[in-house]
């Protein structure tokens, strides 16, 4: 994932993005989602090149980008671990599995250890709810969890 | 004839290794030189068995699980490509009691089919329903959806075929068909699984809705959570274009058709469906007020139909064998059947279709087994985060969308969230209160400000802070988000918070240790 990219890059990037788009119905949320792939957030200066494009204003365009949990302002680490706090892993015991490897790594949802190697985002449901407790890594679904099973798969993952 | 090794490629079935099964079946086949097909078909919905892996062979099936990659060798060891004995052989699969049982119409071929296979969707009656379709005169189908008894099974139960008429006479040249797969709610799947397993039956549904109600365009707006669901979907909809299926003259027809999917971004609001339709358009998730109903003025102003998955994925049988076959089961003015899923602590969870009238007891205990810890049922809760907790005193309550309104609660989408004698019924109020001050799209204040308020009230219960007070409190609060909200996130989140304190108010004393780690999660 790139952390820096210069600012006229993600212009014309995001320019080119945006005119792949322009002949879809509500094009809005399909760009963000590509520029969110192409620079793993949706940087400040895409969001201008967005509006010019869409013939929003940059308020508009930000308003609605950080209406959606997906969407991320600064890049996330080098992996992602979603884990589903939700009712269904509630109920086989999701709350401590998750509190044990919110521990073990030492940060809240939502954060990046400091060396930028995981970020933790909570999500409501991956639809695996029959095969509880689950999480979702660098977008491998994993089901039936246990402490050992979650933090192989957290350890074993490459910086 | 060669026989043919199925592995389900079903999310739930990846979760617990389904990929490596078949990628160490498909190396111990080339190993061995010997000749079979490898299909990765849908989930068969027996989820604690998956991954399910099935053998046919003559004209037998037969099914083999949980199977893991390190028993794949003693497999083919055993024979299994002929059905040999293993400690894992369950018999033939459709002669399984939790399959043999069932009355699957909507997941008709689910599992049985592989999902990208057109060849294999006709041969199983797919497009049956379309055919019939478009021989009919649009209001004649509508009609047909009507007699059917059909309700919406995205959570409201509003009848199908009404929504339809309306969207068929509103004036307009342009008109869409908006499929709602944002299948949020916890303790569901069955409309992952449909997309997952059996595309094609979503594409013919929303074509015959399209036909029926002269839309052109439809899209299915799913979560981002369901990267497979979207790649199979989007598969079956690009083979379905080249079959003329889709596209300018639907099967040959006058009638032109075609979608796309669109995806979400991570806001459990857009299931409601007038923030779907915003989020469609590239806007906030806010919910719009109602009316203009979105029949009338939906998706960019225009007539719009929109529809959960299952009610769409239920069409095609419709048509194809009749309204009255349909409307023959269930009870009341419950008619057909309800994909439930069983979810959560339980020992058999999964996919189970069968007619309304089912009691909860009968599916918790009977189908699901009680729970998977083994320990005594506490709670269940039915519908998604905004469903009520049942304690397993209200267990003879029917499967029917009036019995559950009766109880206090719903029956939503169908998910059926089992907890057993450890939960802390204080704490999953407190989530539901958390759930909804996360998910608000803010519009409202009694939502927006009355869950943070909520959450601080069941804390301060905890804490035994005048916790009779604070109960007081908690129901004056829930009963202003029911009448002040303007959707149902800030007007159901009560549901649970009310149900939890009624059936066990026991749950609601002060309990000084409690650990809160649920209370970071609030953003
Ligand atoms: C907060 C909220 C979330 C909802 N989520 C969904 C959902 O994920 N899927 C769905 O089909 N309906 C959902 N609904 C219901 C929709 O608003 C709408 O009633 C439904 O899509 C209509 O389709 P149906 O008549 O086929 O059920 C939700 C409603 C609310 C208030
Ligand atoms: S009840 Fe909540 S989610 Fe619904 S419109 Fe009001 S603020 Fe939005």
């Amino acid at each position: 994932m790139e952390l820096q990219v210069p600012e006229a890059d993600v212009a014309n990037r995001t320019a080119a993005i945006a005119d792949g788009h322009l002949n879809v119905e509500g094009p809005l949320l399909p760009i963000l989602h590509d520029v969110q792939k192409e620079f793993g957030c949706v940087p400040e200066a895409a969001l201008r090149v967005i509006a010019d494009k869409l013939n929003l204003s940059r308020a508009e365009v930000h308003g609605v980008m950080s209406f959606y949990h997906d969407f991320r302002q600064e890049p996330a680490g080098r992996h992602v671990l979603k884990i589903c706090r939700a009712e269904a892993c509630q109920s086989v015991g999701g709350e401590v599995l998750a509190e044990g490897v919110r521990k073990a790594l030492g940060i809240g949802w939502h954060e990046t250890t400091p060396d930028g190697r995981i970020t933790l985002e909570p999500v409501y449901c991956l639809g695996l709810c029959s095969c509880a407790p689950a999480a979702m890594f660098d977008g491998e679904l994993h089901g039936r969890l246990d402490d050992a099973a979650l933090s192989g798969i957290v350890m074993e993952a490459g910086r | 004839m060669t026989p043919v090794i199925f592995v389900p490629r079903d999310a739930a079935a990846i979760a617990v290794g389904a990929n490596r099964v078949a990628e160490a079946i498909a190396a111990e086949l080339s190993a061995r030189g010997i000749e079979a097909e490898l299909v990765r078909n849908g989930s068969r919905g027996l989820h604690w068995l998956e991954p399910l892996v099935e053998v046919r062979f003559c004209d037998r099936r037969v099914a083999y699980g949980p199977v893991k990659p390190s028993d794949v060798p003693g497999l083919f060891e055993a024979g299994f490509l002929e059905g040999g004995a293993h400690p894992l052989l369950h018999g033939e699969t459709e002669e399984m009691p939790f399959l043999k049982a069932q009355t699957r119409l909507t997941f008709a071929r689910c599992g049985v089919t592989d999902p990208l296979s057109l060849d294999d969707y006709r041969l199983h009656g797919g497009l049956n329903g379309l055919e019939t379709a478009v021989a009919m005169q649009p209001a004649d189908i509508v009609q047909h959806v009507t007699d059917s008894g059909l309700r919406g099974r995205g959570g409201a139960g509003f009848p199908t075929g009404i929504k339809w008429k309306t969207v068929l006479n509103a004036p307009g040249v342009r008109k869409y068909i908006v499929c709602n797969a944002d299948e949020g709610d916890s303790g569901t799947f069955a409309d992952r699984m449909i997309m997952e397993g059996d595309p094609f039956v979503l594409i013919e549904g929303m074509a015959i809705a399209g036909i029926a109600t002269g839309a052109a365009k439809g899209f299915i707006y799913t979560r981002s959570e369901y990267p497979h669901a979207i790649e199979t979907m989007q598969a079956a909809i690009e083979t379905a274009r080249k079959t003329g299926i889709l596209g300018p003259s639907v099967l040959g027809s006058a009638h032109a058709f075609d979608m796309e999917v669109r995806v979400g971004a991570g806001a459990y609001v857009c299931g409601e469906e007038t923030s779907l339709l915003n989020s469609l358009e590239g806007k906030r998730g806010v919910v719009r007020a109602k009316p203009p109903l979105p029949a009338l003025e939906g998706l960019f102003g225009c007539p719009t139909v929109v529809n959960n998955v299952l009610s769409l994925a239920s069409v095609p049988v419709i048509l194809d064998k009749g309204a009255d076959f349909y409307r023959d089961f269930g009870t009341g003015r419950s008619r057909g059947t309800m994909p439930i899923q069983l979810a959560g602590n339980i020992r058999h969870g999964g996919l189970y279709e069968t007619a309304f009238g089912i009691t909860l007891g009968e599916l918790v205990n009977d189908i699901g087994g009680g729970t998977l810890s083994g320990r005594p049922v506490k709670a269940v809760q039915v519908g998604g985060p905004l469903g009520a907790y049942f304690p397993p005193e209200l267990f003879d309550t029917p499967f029917d969308y009036e019995a559950f309104a009766a109880q206090d609660g719903l029956i939503g989408h169908a998910g059926v969230v089992v907890f057993d004698d450890t939960a802390d019924m204080l704490r999953q109020a407190r989530f539901a209160m958390e759930f909804c001050a996360v998910e608000s799209c803010g519009k409202c204040t009694p939502c927006r400000i009355g869950a943070v308020r909520g959450v601080e009230v069941v804390d301060r219960i905890a804490d035994g802070d005048k916790p009779e007070e604070q109960i007081d409190l908690l129901k004056d609060l829930c009963n202003t988000m029911k009448l002040g909200s303007l959707c149902a996130l800030g007007g159901f989140t009560p549901y649970p918070v009310m149900s939890a304190l009624t059936h066990f108010p026991q749950d609601f004393t002060p309990k000084p240790n409690t650990l809160k780690p649920l209370a970071e999660a609030a953003e």
